[in-house]
């Protein structure tokens, strides 16, 4: 005798109840969490102490986590922006779980931060189905890793609320190609932004800060197409979607319309390459040009 | 590899069901992953006949189902394979799709009990 039981739950359903809990607590707190992701040595904690200097420059809470294997050091790097920072130490686990967000906040995270910055564990493939309660999700690569990451690490770039291209001072010694590299984000995440940064220059800090500011303000972030279900959903209280389970991430009811924006006005044009917007198209996405080499 | 994370939510959850089932052990479960979901099947296979050890699942059979990423273009209605590098754009208009359909998948299916001999 065989009993079997049709259950049909996300594996992860644990881990997504707990990042919807810790996402509702720290809206109540109005704090605004962020997710960064990128591969070991993309640049993290170098653009992360900018962003959280700048941010104390221009008189704003911020706190950040950072997330390792081992060792301390890039919690000394972030500590020395003056803002509170601690250390997760992972012991091997190559993502965070919500629940170890949960657990280090509870107690630590001072009352009136205005935005939390998560630096997860260097790795673009388990973080990726982590719900960590954030808000805004950012994935970086810097431009030595190759214009073609975003094909190869689809979950990452394509879950992704906004993409952070970090090293473009050193965009010209490797021979970066900026529009293959649009193009394969574009693929992967049709509208979604991508900013340009330098931690050497400080060149995109100001416009990352900005951006997450935006959000943090109240305006929708970019619905991508590959945001987990629950997530488009539940996820975005305010998201226009949300009540209704059967509509994706897009605004189907006008078949001219790509995925959902934030309708800021203040965000400045969504893509880094050009937009030939017609009438009654001003949501639409026109693919970037191929690449030459492609 | 949190393919092992993705194991040990999937015993977890099983051995939840089974309780539930009253049941002593399980003898299987059937596991959808979508090809966009970030999980490698060979992976977790591997993961789980060592976090299965000595649970309620220990030797129990794992079923993968792996689910293929589709999309629905909102210009032309059609649905189409999102292919592997993904692409997201309609192949037939040029535009952005208006949803993921599947591919993003990440579930327990079903869970079959040990019966009692
Ligand atoms: N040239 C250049 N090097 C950078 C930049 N950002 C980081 N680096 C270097 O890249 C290495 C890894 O940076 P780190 O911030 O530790 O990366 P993480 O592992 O993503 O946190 C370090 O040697 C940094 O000095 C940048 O914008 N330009
Ligand atoms: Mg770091
Ligand atoms: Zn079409």
């Amino acid at each position: 005798m065989c009993r079997s039981v049709d259950v049909r739950r996300a594996v992860l359903a644990k881990n997504d109840g707990l990042a919807a809990d810790l996402r509702a607590e720290l809206a109540e707190r109005r704090v605004t969490a962020v997710n960064l992701l990128s591969s070991p040595g993309s640049g993290k904690t170098a653009l992360l102490e900018l962003v959280l200097r700048r941010a104390r420059e221009r008189g704003l809470s911020v706190a950040a986590l950072t997330a390792d294997l081992a060792t301390e050091n890039d919690a000394r790097r972030l500590a020395r922006s003056g803002a509170p920072v601690k250390q997760v130490l992972t012991g091997g686990l190559c993502h965070l779980e919500s629940a170890q967000v949960r657990a280090l906040i509870d107690g630590w995270l001072p009352d009136g931060t205005r935005l939390l910055f998560v630096e997860n564990v260097g790795n673009l493939v388990c973080p990726a189905s982590y719900d960590l309660g954030e808000t805004l999700r950012v994935a970086l690569m810097s431009v030595t890793e190759g214009e073609d990451k975003p094909l190869k690490y689809p979950t990452a770039f394509g879950a992704a609320h906004l993409v952070v291209l970090t090293k473009t001072d050193l965009a010209d010694a490797v021979g970066f190609d900026a529009a293959a590299f649009t193009t394969a984000v574009e693929r992967v995440n049709p509208g979604v932004e991508i900013l340009h940064t330098s931690a050497r220059t400080g060149q995109g800090v100001d416009t990352l800060l900005d951006r997450v500011l935006t959000v943090a303000d109240g305006a929708v972030p970019h619905v991508p197409l590959l945001a987990a279900k629950h997530l488009r959903e539940h996820g975005h209280d305010h998201g226009p979607d949300s009540a209704d389970p059967d509509h994706g991430p897009a605004h189907s009811h006008d078949p001219d319309h790509g995925p959902a924006h934030s309708h800021d006005p203040d965000h400045g044009p969504a893509h880094s390459h050009d937009h030939d917007h017609g009438p009654g198209h001003d949501h639409g996405h026109e693919r970037a040009p191929e690449p030459s080499t492609a | 590899m949190h393919e092992l994370s993705i194991a040990a939510a999937v015993v977890e959850s099983a051995t939840g069901v089974a309780r539930e089932q009253g049941a002593e052990a399980v003898a299987g479960v059937t596991v959808r992953i979508g090809e966009l979901s970030g999980v490698v099947p060979d992976a977790l296979r591997f993961s789980f006949s060592l976090v299965a050890e000595g649970t309620a699942l220990d030797g129990a059979e794992l079923v993968i189902e792996e689910v293929p990423a589709h999309a629905r273009c909102g210009g032309c209605d059609t649905r189409f394979a999102v292919g592997s590098p993904p692409d997201l754009w309609c192949p037939h208009c040029d535009i952005a799709a208006a949803e993921l359909l599947t591919g993003r998948e990440l579930e327990l299916a079903e869970v079959r009990m040990a019966g009692s001999p």
